[in-house]
């Protein structure tokens, strides 16, 4: 599902690197979870992986596209492909919470009537289906995050990327957000989720990766947190 | 798909026009500038046709007439009108008899008895006349050569006229379409400069305005299309309605308040013409207009969005 190759990724003239020849492979339908310190370079791992950044070398292959071979032009394609969660939601503030979900579809050329069909059961499946009408200022982080996900598992996306869901959350919202998601991977869905909280990665017992300095220093099947 | 195309086109058009609405404000000084620019440029066309037909009703009037004298034979007259005729720039020529001469004279100074006694009392002192037109008044050396002969000069009664005062005046006409016609080309040229500037900037503001939306719209998906669309449709929107303003202040303009017009170009200008210009011409000033008003703002917003997708892929 996922391939990266040997991939390298540095900012600048002075070419400090972020990533160094880094290799992973993801299954399709695995949980993967992704540690690491700050700046150790989780973001810019997924940053690659929808594109918002390109590896300065080495070979990446979601899907079976080849991002080497990818045009600027198809790039909205593929994120059509994967649905993204980030840490600060990226929510539209002046939209209700079925709006943003709606969003997500309108922008792809869905008609309204099956924009109403699926928005409510998507809503329905992150248990949110009550504060459809609502702003996200109403809501509560973890609510808001529920919203994100909604959105972001709307177009029934093969791979799910979540930044640091959890880093704004409460515990009881953290775990919500994570039920929501490991709900996701049981229909079928490829989740890589980047983590701080040291609680969930031990209790989740699902394949961790660790990285460390711009490299991978571990990756365990049924890791633990071992920052 | 197709009907996925059509929504997503539809929803464009939707955003574009909730952008407009959105923008109000800030549109406002883009519509202000695109109609000053769209004004000139109409206004210019048709003050540049109203000059060119004023011209050309002053060059078809300029003629040139010989006088003969009293004595001449049919034959030599016939003889003349002849050579005149076969000369290649010669429209019309025109042979106005001693007694036809009189009876427009009469007819020309009907108010004035005192010359139309002078007139009626004396032997009929009017010369018979060749009336000349030509087919480009600059340029009669051939015929004024010819005039000049002295077999010819013989059987003139006196001078031949040129109508040279009409000429001098013409050309002075010319000479100021012709300034009037670089003024309006510069005055377009730097107006319609500094509407796309401020479109550009208007869209720019309104991109940074809404640069957290476009970013998460580019996160989810969204085609380069769906994004630059709205921006397109919102200065398309500018475009249409300074044209339709265009429109209208230079009809107001030509053919409303064409009393007033007239007075400011000291008679000059010949408004009856330009207000027919107006109207016949008003399918084709309207399509110009809107074309144009589009093209400046897609221009500039594209020019704008493009700068945007590029910087941000």
């Amino acid at each position: 599902m996922i391939l990266l190759d040997r991939v390298s990724k540095s900012y600048g003239k002075r070419k400090s690197a972020v990533l160094q020849r880094v290799s992973l492979h993801i299954e399709a339908k695995e949980f993967v979870i992704v540690v690491g310190a700050s700046g150790a370079g989780k973001s810019t791992l997924l940053k690659l992986l929808t594109r918002e950044e390109k590896p300065t070398s080495g070979k990446i292959i979601v899907g079976g596209i080849d991002y080497e071979t990818l045009k600027d032009r198809d790039v909205p394609k593929l994120r059509r492909k994967i649905g993204v969660v980030f840490q600060d939601f990226k929510l539209l503030p002046n939209k209700t919470v079925y709006e943003n979900v709606a969003f997500a579809l309108e922008i792809i050329g869905i008609s309204t009537k099956e924009i109403k069909h699926t928005v409510p059961r998507v809503l329905d499946i992150v248990g949110l289906k009550d504060k459809q009408d609502n702003m996200p200022m109403e809501l509560s982080g973890g609510e808001r995050q529920r919203v994100a996900i909604a959105r972001a598992i709307v177009r029934q996306p093969k791979i799910l990327i979540a930044d640091e869901p959890t880093g704004n959350l409460d515990p009881k919202h953290a775990w919500d957000v994570i039920r929501v998601l490991e709900k996701i991977n049981k229909y079928g869905t490829t989740v890589i989720l980047t983590t701080h909280n040291q609680e969930i990665v031990n209790k989740l017992k699902r394949r961790v990766v660790t990285v460390s300095d711009g490299k991978i220093a571990s990756d365990d099947s049924s890791g633990k947190y071992t920052l | 798909m197709k009907s996925r195309k059509l929504i997503t086109i539809w929803r464009v058009f939707g955003a574009g026009i909730l952008g407009f609405a959105r923008n109000a404000w800030l549109s406002l000084a883009a519509l202000a500038t695109m109609i000053v620019t769209l004004s000139i440029i109409l206004a210019s066309v048709v003050i540049n046709a109203t000059f060119s037909h004023t011209i050309e009703q002053i060059r078809s009037k300029i003629d040139v007439s010989i006088y003969l004298k009293d004595d001449i034979t049919i034959q030599s007259k016939d003889q003349l009108l002849d050579q005149i005729k076969s000369m290649p720039n010669v429209k019309e020529v025109e042979y106005i008899s001693k007694e036809a001469a009189k009876s427009a004279f009469l007819e020309l100074f009907k108010d004035n008895i005192d010359l139309q006694l002078a007139a009626m009392s004396a032997d009929n002192k009017i010369p018979a006349t060749v009336r000349v037109k030509l087919y480009n008044p600059d340029m009669m050396d051939d015929l004024k050569q010819f005039l000049d002969q002295p077999e010819i000069t013989e059987l003139q009664s006196s001078p031949t006229s040129y109508s040279g005062s009409t000429k001098e005046a013409i050309d002075s006409i010319t000479k100021a379409t012709s300034f009037f016609r670089t003024a309006g080309i510069v005055g377009v040229l730097v107006f319609a400069g500094i509407s796309i500037l401020i479109i550009f900037n208007t869209i720019q503001m309104a991109i940074f305005n809404r640069r957290d939306e476009l970013s998460i719209m580019s996160l989810l998906g969204a085609s380069r299309w769906f994004i630059r669309g709205p921006f397109l449709v919102e200065s398309m929107l500018i475009g249409v309605l300074s044209a339709g303003v265009s429109i209208a202040i230079c009809y107001v303009l030509f053919v409303v308040s064409s009393k007033v017009l007239t007075a400011s170009t000291f008679g000059i200008m010949d408004v009856a013409y330009s207000r027919q210009f107006f109207s016949d011409n008003l399918l084709l000033i309207c399509l110009g207009q809107v074309g144009l008003g589009v093209l400046i703002g897609v221009m500039s917003s594209y020019i704008a969005t493009y700068k945007y997708l590029r910087r941000n892929r």
